[in-house]
């Protein structure tokens, strides 16, 4: 019954690769139990495999799932919970950035990037605040994006994804947050992964194991809303600042 | 699917509509469940049945979904031995009928769920007293049966166990429910009191209560200036007490070690007492909601809390052990709920431990090593810089008949310590060392108290030879394996991720 670890017991939603992989991979390298859910079972079992070589007994287990199956996971949840023996935290990570062109509207991509940025959030810390406010403790990760402080014209459906994302993620805090429950919102900048790889002219580009350093220092203290790095903050409130009439005429 | 199939814009994800829905357990009974000192907490799925019926419907919830399910009564066992983490969790504190009482033998037949308080209420109108409480009234009968509780009067009284005339018990491989005693079914009566609730669920239990000729005891307090002193003065108080508890002040060092009170009580003769039918009454037995006769008590522990230190606990400690020397208690009287229940004169003072909690350390040493083995056990505590901030001290005698014997004929030392992040791996390496001394000695522990037993060490006080016939015994009335807590998990089946066995410092290497 003794511990050490950041949290004794977390799962990761996205956990296959980019910030999700690296926030596992430093979960479980203070020792505690992780539960990685992912969609891509090959990627999944070898990042599970790489984190439990060499122990005796497995720290890390993988559940392969589609985060469009909502109604999976209610079942899955309980399942991940007693196979870890307990819930500290859940990192939400699962998140998808279709590439668009300026004038391309396709509501296949954009579905898409509702049903895993923003439903399948819902979904899975639903669950989370449901069982944390019985429980009396836990914490939630929400990974959002610098992207949803702004409605930019390059990626309309992707900043309202985050937006939303940002919103719920708000208003679980206000509702879960008395019982001693804490919502942490992660907004990335541009991070080193496969989503953005491709992609160029990326301002402050941080690489996934920091942008995971990060966000899990921030998880750990309770952080309501956490910048990744810390300097967007200031960057973002100029942005947010900045009147629409002017904003519509900036390349932003 | 139809829908989204001929829809121009069909993606290529799976729908949410292909996904089929797996049965999951209500979330509304997901409920923290913690060990007493709550440094042991987890989340189950909590049910309350009041039948046996609802009792048979959660085993068969548990058998459908492969879960297991964890007995639980009052939750007042410090660790894990009332908790099964994201299992079911069996409370039983609905089932709290008192079924029948005779009030000119002293025979009661409870539900399991009825409290310890419940208990003493009902008798000591009619003159009679439960024959053994703990220190607080709050256990539920069904757990102080599967734990086989005890006293202060232990040394006279025995265990719970030895007052208890049957119990039915509910067998989770039929779910028929049993008859044991003495007489009946023998190897369960003696298994299941003591085998703390894996064998089978009490639906009832009988027992006889204590004639008693007064609502009041002779209470008396005594100094013991060290160990040496602690157990001279006890055992020859034990002769002349019906009851008998010593405390220990854990930062005495040197020649002071093991400094302490005893607090012995013994019970009125017939018509000793002038008015009994005044002293009888559950009014005359309430405990006082003030302290000091002003003070509310429902904040103490808040101010508890900043002296919940080692500064504060040696400065308190140290204080009453001089003021009772400087200022001797006299011999008065009083009540029996007071002086049994210390442990509920102050509400929630766990609590002033802090986040984390408390653990208690309790080993049960025979008679001819215990002076030996308490003084290294103190002064290992502090050479680790580890020292409880309350030590309990009593006398017992063996309980061999029972097959998970916890006591022997001996001393028991109980050592309340504070977790906390910092400490809280070097707690239960030194508990780890404290229990080599115990075992060394042929001592035992006792399941009620235990965070940090590790399964080997189990082994080597119950004796191989009891854990398989209790295993045999546990196989033919749960082939399931469906009764399970956090505790039988951590020590029967050696499941991984709830003990810590840290590695000993070696040397061993004590003050003398």
């Amino acid at each position: 019954m003794g511990h050490s670890s950041v949290f004794q017991y977390a799962a990761v939603v996205g956990a296959s690769s980019g910030m999700g992989a690296e926030i596992a991979r430093q979960l479980a390298a203070t020792g505690g139990r992780v539960a990685l859910v992912a969609r891509r079972e090959a990627e999944l079992s070898a990042l599970v495999g790489e984190i439990n070589a060499g122990r005796t007994e497995p720290i890390a287990f993988a559940y392969t799932h589609d985060v469009h199956c909502y109604a999976e996971v209610p079942a899955l949840f309980q399942n991940l919970c007693r196979d870890l023996g307990g819930l500290d935290a859940i990192f939400y990570a699962a998140g998808v950035m279709p590439r668009i062109t300026d004038s391309e509207y396709s509501f296949d991509k954009d579905r898409a990037m509702i049903e895993v940025n923003v439903l399948g959030a819902i979904a899975w810390l639903n669950e989370a605040a449901q069982r944390f406010q019985a429980a009396g403790k836990g914490t939630i990760i929400g990974i959002s994006s610098v992207a949803g402080d702004r409605g930019r014209r390059g990626q309309p459906v992707y900043c309202t994804s985050k937006a939303a994302l940002d919103t719920y993620l708000e208003a679980l805090r206000n509702r879960v947050g008395r019982s001693g429950v804490r919502v942490v919102t992660i907004k990335p900048g541009p991070v080193d992964t496969p989503m953005t790889k491709g992609l160029d002219k990326l301002p402050m580009l941080v690489s996934a194991p920091e942008a995971a350093r990060q966000i899990i220092a921030a998880a750990v203290k309770g952080k309501r809303v956490a910048y990744v790095p810390g300097k967007w903050r200031p960057i973002m409130a100029v942005i947010r600042s900045i009147p629409s009439p002017i904003f519509q005429k900036l390349n932003l | 699917m139809s829908l989204l199939a001929e829809s121009p814009h069909k993606i290529e994800l799976t729908g949410p509509e292909t996904c089929p829905q797996r049965p999951f357990l209500p979330r509304d009974h997901a409920e923290s469940v913690s060990g007493w000192g709550e440094s042991w907490r987890t989340v189950g799925y909590v049910y309350r049945p009041t039948t046996a019926d609802g009792i048979r419907d959660v085993l068969t919830l548990a058998r459908e979904k492969g879960l297991q399910v964890a007995p639980r009564g009052g939750g007042n066992s410090y660790g894990d031995a009332a908790t099964a983490r994201e299992h079911l969790v069996l409370d039983l504190t609905r089932m709290n009928r008192i079924l029948h009482w005779d009030p000119e033998t002293g025979v009661i037949r409870v539900e399991p769920g009825v409290t310890i308080r419940q208990m003493w209420q009902q008798g000591i109108g009619d003159g009679w007293w439960p024959p053994v409480v703990s220190g607080t009234m709050l256990p539920t009968l069904g757990g102080a049966a599967a734990m086989n509780i005890h006293g202060k009067n232990h040394f006279r009284a025995g265990v719970l166990g030895d007052h208890i005339l049957h119990f039915d018990l509910l067998l989770p491989a039929t779910g028929e429910v049993v008859r044991c005693s003495r007489q009946e079914n023998p190897d369960l009566f003696f298994a299941a009191l003591g085998g703390f609730g894996v064998l089978g669920v009490f639906t009832e239990i009988r027992l006889r209560l204590r004639k008693v000729h007064s609502g009041l005891l002779h209470a008396n307090q005594h100094v013991a200036g060290n160990l040496a002193e602690m157990f001279e003065r006890f055992e020859a108080l034990t002769a002349q007490s019906d009851y008998a508890v010593g405390w220990i002040d854990g930062f005495a060092k040197g020649e002071a070690l093991g400094r302490g009170l005893v607090q012995t009580g013994q019970h009125l003769a017939p018509g000793e007492d002038p008015r009994p039918a005044q002293t009888l009454r559950v009014a005359s037995q309430e405990l006082p909601d003030t302290l000091l006769g002003f003070f509310p008590k429902s904040v103490v522990w808040r101010l508890m809390k900043p002296w919940m230190n080692d500064f504060g606990m040696r400065t308190l400690n140290a204080l009453r052990y001089h003021k009772s020397r400087l200022i001797p208690a006299p011999a008065h009287t009083e009540t029996h709920a007071g002086f049994q229940f210390m442990l509920d004169y102050i509400p929630h003072w766990k609590r002033a431990y802090g986040a984390h909690g408390l653990i208690q350390y309790q080993c049960q040493v025979p008679d001819t090593a215990a002076r030996e083995v308490f003084r290294e056990i103190l002064a290992l505590c502090q050479h680790r810089g580890l020292i409880s901030y309350l030590i309990v001290f009593k006398r017992h005698r063996a309980d061999n008949e029972y097959l998970m014997s916890y006591s022997v004929d001996g001393w028991s030392l109980a050592l309340d310590f504070k977790v906390t992040t910092e400490n809280r791996e070097r707690l239960w390496s030194l508990a780890a060392e404290m229990d080599r001394i115990v075992l060394g000695s042929g001592g035992r522990f006792y399941f009620a108290k235990d965070s940090t037993l590790h399964p080997d060490r189990l082994q080597s006080f119950l004796g191989e030879e009891r854990v398989q016939r209790f295993l045999a015994l546990k196989r033919r009335v749960d082939p399931e394996n469906l009764l399970q807590t956090d505790l039988y998990r951590r020590l029967f089946t050696g499941a991984a991720d709830t003990t810590v066995e840290a590695p000993l410092p070696s040397p061993l290497e004590i003050p003398r």
